[in-house]
């Protein structure tokens, strides 16, 4: 399979490799939407367990973006890894699953990164009027939209 | 303006002139406070008359931020916060995050620790389920089951409160093994358990199963067939009574799984009744899975080698367990120091709950009762 996306996608797959037997590919992000859909549609990947993102300040594309698909035919997982700078955005894969809906508003919701394509890109967990996307590492573990606190529950010191 | 006027300000209501007897569309909040909800779940409505048209969830009314607190405790700092996830099953949530950071670490927990955690993780998974039954029937309206699996699920949280002094937020596993060696007894006391639960099963089907109301209330209510739910991500009990044979713990064995033998139960239409149906029956191979284990407990010790201060090599890991709402993953990554630079949780309640809207779709208000508690949330495990 990977030989088979290599020679398709050249070296568009960064990496294709295997960490305590767990399978990872990283793709560039333009490859994003056809990497997806022909793992879903050629290799069976037809389960997209989660999608996730992870935040690293100190690089030049800041954010990862990871998706853990399953293949019921293969009994099988694999991880789709992107980067991105923060300026950047990703395809949304609602298209290819349904459960991207929810998970792709909640990487949003927490790391501000947007999707492009989504029917509904808004916040999930956070209230909408919030400030701030709380797991990107330069929020702080007691930092709240003190301004939110304040107007929607009345909470003087907005803590 | 808040965002639930907004929502409905950009729906089109009913002029007030009209009279009663033009259908118009109603838009009909319920929750955060409401007991059918099971926690603080709000559901938009969208009616025409009885019959809902759409649905909208709004969540996190219990959002911790659990993953955040992850990058700031150790690993084992970490540990109990898992428990208050989803809280009617917290053993469970326990034994993914011990083998998560396991895995990751590359070691194995002794074959003792992991029939132990075979044992709790069974019995829990009874508890969750019972607790299931019990609110779900009463959603329902059957008042009775509630009682009884109350009654029931009480003696699986004494055996609890043995093992590891408390009932609900175990914290019953540790990274590497288990903390606590078994107590005296333990043995013959799950076994008399088994005797004790086996007979009062059926009497919640005999309950249930033939009563005509229950019955008229979940067959073909909130129907999803297999395809929608892989689609929709939507794993456990849900996925099984739409027809699909996989649990994890066949598919991708974990803790002393492969040691035992049980069946897979499945479910043909993947209605509401079938879902009771699958539960029932898998509560009967937990207890079947808790016999063969609770026979042979290996000797030997309940700890692996840990060093004192856990510091996992950098790198990434998933790993996912069949808990008792569906698959439960967790992925971290670490940077190779104490504490996780990143970890998500897979939360099944969550992904499972995306699928309410089209299960509902064309069907009654009474009927998204039914559908939410057929789900099997937890709120404290969507929010996290």
């Amino acid at each position: 399979m990977v030989a088979m996306l290599k020679g398709q996608y050249g070296s568009g797959i960064r990496e294709a490799n295997s960490y305590l037997g767990q399978n990872y590919l990283v793709v560039e992000a333009s490859l994003i939407p056809e990497v997806l859909q022909v793992l879903r549609d050629r290799e069976q990947f037809d389960y997209c367990v989660d999608i996730t993102a992870a935040h690293y300040p100190q690089r030049e594309k800041q954010f990862d973006v990871i998706w853990i698909l399953y293949s019921f035919a293969r009994n099988e997982r694999i991880r789709v890894k992107t980067m991105i700078a923060e300026s950047e955005s990703v395809p949304s894969s609602t298209s290819i699953w349904g459960t991207s809906n929810w998970l792709e508003r909640e990487v949003y919701d927490m790391f501000g990164i947007r999707f492009d394509g989504h029917p509904d890109l808004k916040r999930i967990l956070l209230p909408d009027g919030w400030k701030g996307h709380p797991l990107r590492k330069d929020y702080g573990i007691i930092q709240q939209d003190q301004e939110w606190v304040q107007i929607n529950l009345g909470i003087e010191s907005g803590q | 303006m808040t965002d639930a006027t907004k929502y409905l300000s950009r729906l089109e209501l009913g002029q007030p002139d009209q009279t009663f007897l033009d259908s118009n569309e109603l838009i009909i909040n319920m929750g955060p406070q409401h007991p059918a909800t099971h926690g603080v779940l709000r559901v938009i409505l969208k009616l025409d008359g009885e019959k809902v048209l759409g649905t909208e969830c709004v969540i996190g009314y219990l959002h911790r931020g659990v993953e955040k607190i992850a990058e700031h405790r150790t690993y084992a700092m970490f540990n109990p916060y898992v428990d208050r996830m989803d809280y009617v099953a917290a053993v469970s949530n326990g034994l993914g995050y011990c083998e998560a950071v396991e895995k990751l670490m590359n070691i194995q927990a002794p074959p003792r620790a992991n029939y132990i955690r075979v044992i709790l993780t069974e019995l829990n998974r009874l508890a969750s389920h019972m607790l299931w039954l019990g609110t779900h029937a009463l959603d329902i309206g059957a008042i009775t089951p509630l009682f009884y699996t109350f009654r029931d699920r009480e003696e699986i949280l004494k055996i609890f409160e043995k093992y590891c002094g408390a009932r609900l937020t175990t914290h019953a596993f540790r990274i590497g093994g288990c903390q606590y060696e078994t107590y005296e007894g333990f043995e013959t006391e799950v076994k008399k358990f088994l005797k004790f639960v086996a007979p009062k099963i059926d009497e919640y089907e005999e309950l249930l199963t033939t009563n005509r109301i229950w019955v008229k209330r979940t067959r073909d209510v909130g129907v999803i067939s297999a395809k929608d739910c892989i689609a929709l991500g939507v794993t456990g009990p849900v996925l099984r009574a739409s027809g699909v044979k996989w649990d994890i713990r066949k598919a991708q064995p974990y803790a002393a799984y492969s040691d035992f033998d049980f069946e897979i139960p499945i479910g043909e239409k993947g209605d509401t009744y079938d879902r009771y149906i699958v539960r029932m029956k898998e509560m009967r191979q937990s207890l079947r899975i808790i016999e063969q284990a609770v026979g042979k407990i290996p000797e030997g010790p309940i700890m692996a080698k840990i060093p004192k201060v856990i510091k996992p090599p950098v790198g990434e890991i998933y790993h996912s367990i069949e808990a008792p709402k569906g698959e439960l993953g967790y992925f971290i990554v670490s940077d190779g120091s104490t504490q996780p630079y990143r970890l998500r949780v897979r939360p099944p309640s969550f992904v499972n709950l995306q699928a309410l809207d089209m299960m509902v779709r064309g069907a009654l208000v009474a009927d998204v009762i039914a559908v939410i508690g057929t789900l099997d949330i937890v709120l404290g495990e969507v929010d996290r």
